[in-house]
C-alpha cells in the first residue's frame, strides 16, 4: 500500500506544533485507507526525540534528511531534497500544514510533480469508491466550502489549515521505522542565500499559532484603547487581533490583521471586541471553536456566528472582565499550593 | 529593471451580501475590480521603476472584460498590458493557471523580476505565484513584506513569516509575491487614466504562447471539484444586553462561566 506522508517543519532548532497536528490529520486518513503513515522531516542538527515523538504522536515512518545547507527555509532546495524522497517513494498522499512554509514549498513541489495541490483545506476525507482524498477548502471569503479531488495524478497534495484539529495524544510505546537519507551536493544549490531571522518584539503577533485571540475593531473607539485588548489578550495567554479598519488607522500593524486581506486564523477562543462582523472579517475568523463577541451594536454581524454574544460598553465590560479574570488566577493559584 | 506583474480580475466580495434564505451570494450589481492584494505587487513595480528605472509589464488570465483590470493597473503607472485569453483556458486550476502565466512570461523574453499579490480574494490558494516561479525554475520569495536592496544582479527582501522576518538574498531573474505590509498603494492619476484608454492590449491565445493543450483549461488541470456547498455559519449563540449595573455583573459572569466550562482559562 502507497503512504500517506505528512511535512514536519524543523526550523531554529525546534520542531513545529502544527506538525503534530497535521500527524493526525494524517493519521484518520492512513487509517481510512489502512496505509502506512510516514512523516518526512528535514532540517539541521534534528533532535532524536523530535523524530520519537512524531512516531509517538503516529508516524510509521520517519524520513529525516539533516543537512547543514536546510539550516534555513530555502525553497528551491527544500523543494528539491523533498522532490528526490517523492520520486523515490512514491506517496500517494502528501500534505502539508498551510503556513508560510507549508503555502510556499508545497506549490512550487506540486508544479514539478505536474500533480493536484488544494490550499488550506479544514476537512479530509477519503472517498470510499475510489481511495481519493477528498479535501475541502472555504472559498470565496469563506461563503462557500468546496470540495476538491486529484484523480489521476500522485501524490495527491494538500495544506491543511492550522489548529483545525488537535495532536493525537503520545505513546510512548508506539515504535516506527526512521530513514535517514542523504543527497549529493547539486541537491543543495540554489540561487537564494539566506540572510538572517528578526524575531518579532511582541511575543503577541504570532497570531496563526495562538489558541486564544482576543482582537479588537473601530469600536474601540481610539488606539489607547487597545491596551484593554493587550491586557486581556495576556491575561488568557493568547494573542492579539485587529480588523482591517484599525490597521488601516494604524492602530495595529499589519502582522495583526484577520481576514480576507490579513491572516486567516481558527483558534480555540476567539474574542472580538468593537468589531462589526464585516464580511471580510468573518472570514479570517469562522472557523475559530469558540467565539465572543463584545459589541454596543445589537444588530451587529458578529453576533450571527458568535457562541456568546454580549451587547454592552466594551470600556465597562473589559475592565470588570480582566479584574475577575486576574481574582480567578489567584484564587486557581492558592488552590495549587 | 524590466518587472512582470500577474494580476487578475476577482468579484469585489467586500461588499458581498448572501441570500438569507439560499445562502448564496448574490451576484447582482457586483463589480469586478483588480484583485485587492495585486495592488500592492502593482505599487511594488511602480516604485522599482521609479527607483531603478525600466518598464512594467501587466498581464492577466481571463475573459475579455479583465481588460479593464489591466488598464486600471496602467491608470496606476504600468507601461504595458497583455491579455491572456483563450476558451481553452477555460476551467484552469492553480496549476494549469500558473502553466499559462508562466508561458506567456516565458514569450515576453527577458526580465528581471515577476512581482504577484499574495492571493487573490477570490480563489484565495495563493498557489499560482509560487507555482509561476516553479514553472520558471526561478527563486522565489514568498510574503514578501519589504525590497531591503537591488545591485549587482541581486535583489535582498524581507518575508514576513509565523514569528518575525526572514532576510533573504535571491539572484535576478526571481519571483515574489507580496504581502500589504510592502507598500501604500496609489490611486490611478488623471494622466495615466487617459493612457490607460488609448493603449492597445493585445491578446494572447494558448498558441501564442505555445501551451501545451493537455497543460491547460479544465483538461490540463490536476485538480477537480467534486461539490460546493454553503457552510453553516449561523451558530448566534446567547446573547445578553448589558443595561445597568446588575446586567453588567451578568454579563461578565457569562463570559467567566464560558471560559471555565470550556476549559478555556
Amino acid at each position: 500500500m502507497r503512504e500517506v506522508w505528512t511535512l514536519a517543519e524543523f526550523r531554529h532548532g525546534k520542531l513545529n506544533t502544527v506538525s503534530l497536528e497535521l500527524l493526525n490529520r494524517g493519521k484518520s486518513i492512513a487509517e481510512k485507507l489502512n496505509a502506512p503513515l510516514a512523516s518526512v522531516i528535514i532540517g539541521y542538527q534534528i533532535k532524536k526525540e523530535d523524530i520519537d515523538e512524531l512516531i509517538e504522536r503516529g508516524a510509521d515512518k520517519v524520513y529525516v534528511v539533516d543537512d547543514k545547507r536546510l539550516e534555513n527555509f530555502i525553497v528551491e532546495t527544500y523543494a528539491k531534497v523533498i522532490l528526490k524522497l517523492l520520486d523515490e517513494y512514491n506517496p500517494d498522499i502528501f500534505i502539508a500544514a498551510a503556513t508560510t512554509t507549508g503555502r510556499t514549498l508545497m506549490p512550487y513541489i506540486a508544479v514539478k510533480k505536474q500533480t493536484g495541490l488544494t490550499a488550506d483545506c479544514t476537512v479530509l476525507d477519503i472517498e470510499e469508491e475510489t481511495g481519493n482524498l477528498l479535501q475541502t477548502r472555504p472559498a470565496i471569503g469563506g461563503n462557500i466550502l468546496a470540495t476538491i479531488k486529484t484523480p489521476n495524478t500522485r501524490p495527491q497534495m494538500a495544506t491543511v489549515r492550522a489548529h483545525s484539529t488537535k495532536p493525537a495524544l503520545p505513546d510512548r510505546n508506539r515504535v516506527g521505522e526512521v530513514i535517514y537519507k542523504q543527497f549529493s551536493d547539486d541537491v543543495f544549490s540554489s540561487k537564494t542565500k539566506y540572510i538572517r531571522f528578526i524575531k518579532n518584539e511582541s511575543q503577541q503577533v504570532n497570531i496563526q499559532d495562538a489558541k486564544i485571540i482576543v482582537a479588537g475593531g473601530r469600536g474601540l473607539g481610539k488606539a489607547e484603547n487597545f491596551k484593554l485588548i493587550d491586557e486581556l489578550a495576556e491575561l488568557l495567554g493568547g494573542a492579539v487581533g485587529a480588523s482591517r479598519d484599525v490597521v488601516d488607522r494604524g492602530w495595529k500593524t499589519y502582522p495583526h490583521q484577520i481576514g480576507l486581506s490579513g491572516k486567516t486564523v481558527s483558534p480555540a477562543l476567539y474574542i472580538a471586541v468593537g468589531i462589526s462582523g464585516a464580511i471580510q472579517h468573518i472570514a479570517g475568523m469562522q472557523t475559530s471553536e469558540n467565539i465572543i463577541a463584545i459589541n454596543k451594536d445589537h444588530d451587529a454581524q458578529i453576533f450571527k456566528i458568535a457562541n456568546l454574544g454580549i451587547v454592552g460598553d466594551l470600556n465597562e465590560i473589559l475592565p470588570l472582565l480582566i479584574e475577575r479574570i486576574k481574582d480567578y488566577k489567584k484564587k486557581e493559584a492558592n488552590l495549587n499550593v | 529593471m524590466r518587472i512582470i506583474v500577474p494580476i487578475k480580475q476577482v468579484p469585489e466580495t467586500s461588499n458581498v451580501k448572501m441570500d438569507p434564505i439560499t445562502g448564496t451570494m448574490i451576484r447582482e450589481g457586483i463589480e469586478n475590480i483588480v484583485n485587492p492584494l495585486d495592488l500592492y505587487a502593482i505599487e511594488t513595480a511602480i516604485k522599482l521603476k521609479e527607483k531603478y528605472g525600466g518598464k512594467i509589464i501587466v498581464i492577466s488570465m481571463g475573459p475579455e472584460k479583465a481588460v479593464e483590470a489591466i488598464k486600471e493597473a496602467i491608470a496606476m503607472g504600468c507601461d504595458d498590458g497583455i491579455l491572456l485569453s483563450d476558451k481553452k483556458f477555460a476551467g484552469s486550476d492553480t496549476f494549469a493557471t500558473s502553466y499559462v502565466v508562466a508561458k506567456a512570461i516565458k514569450e515576453l523574453g527577458d526580465f528581471d523580476l515577476v512581482i504577484c499579490g499574495e492571493r487573490a480574494t477570490d480563489g484565495d490558494t495563493g498557489q499560482v505565484g509560487p507555482g509561476i516561479a516553479s514553472f520558471l525554475d526561478l527563486p522565489l520569495s514568498s510574503f514578501t513584506s519589504e525590497i531591503v536592496s537591488v545591485e549587482n544582479g541581486k535583489i535582498r527582501v524581507k518575508r514576513l513569516v509565523e514569528e518575525g522576518y526572514e532576510e533573504i538574498e535571491m539572484m535576478l531573474p526571481a519571483v515574489l509575491t507580496v504581502v500589504k505590509e510592502i507598500s501604500d498603494p496609489r490611486l490611478p492619476t488623471l494622466r495615466g487614466k487617459l493612457k490607460a484608454k488609448k493603449v492597445e492590449i493585445p491578446v494572447w491565445d494558448a498558441q501564442k504562447i505555445n501551451a501545451e493543450e493537455d497543460k491547460i483549461g479544465l483538461k490540463g488541470s490536476p485538480t477537480r471539484v467534486v461539490k460546493i456547498f454553503t457552510p453553516k455559519v449561523t451558530r448566534e449563540g446567547e446573547k445578553v444586553i448589558v443595561k445597568d449595573e446588575k446586567t453588567l455583573h451578568q454579563a461578565v459572569d457569562k463570559i467567566m462561566d464560558y471560559l471555565i466550562e470550556k476549559e478555556l482559562i
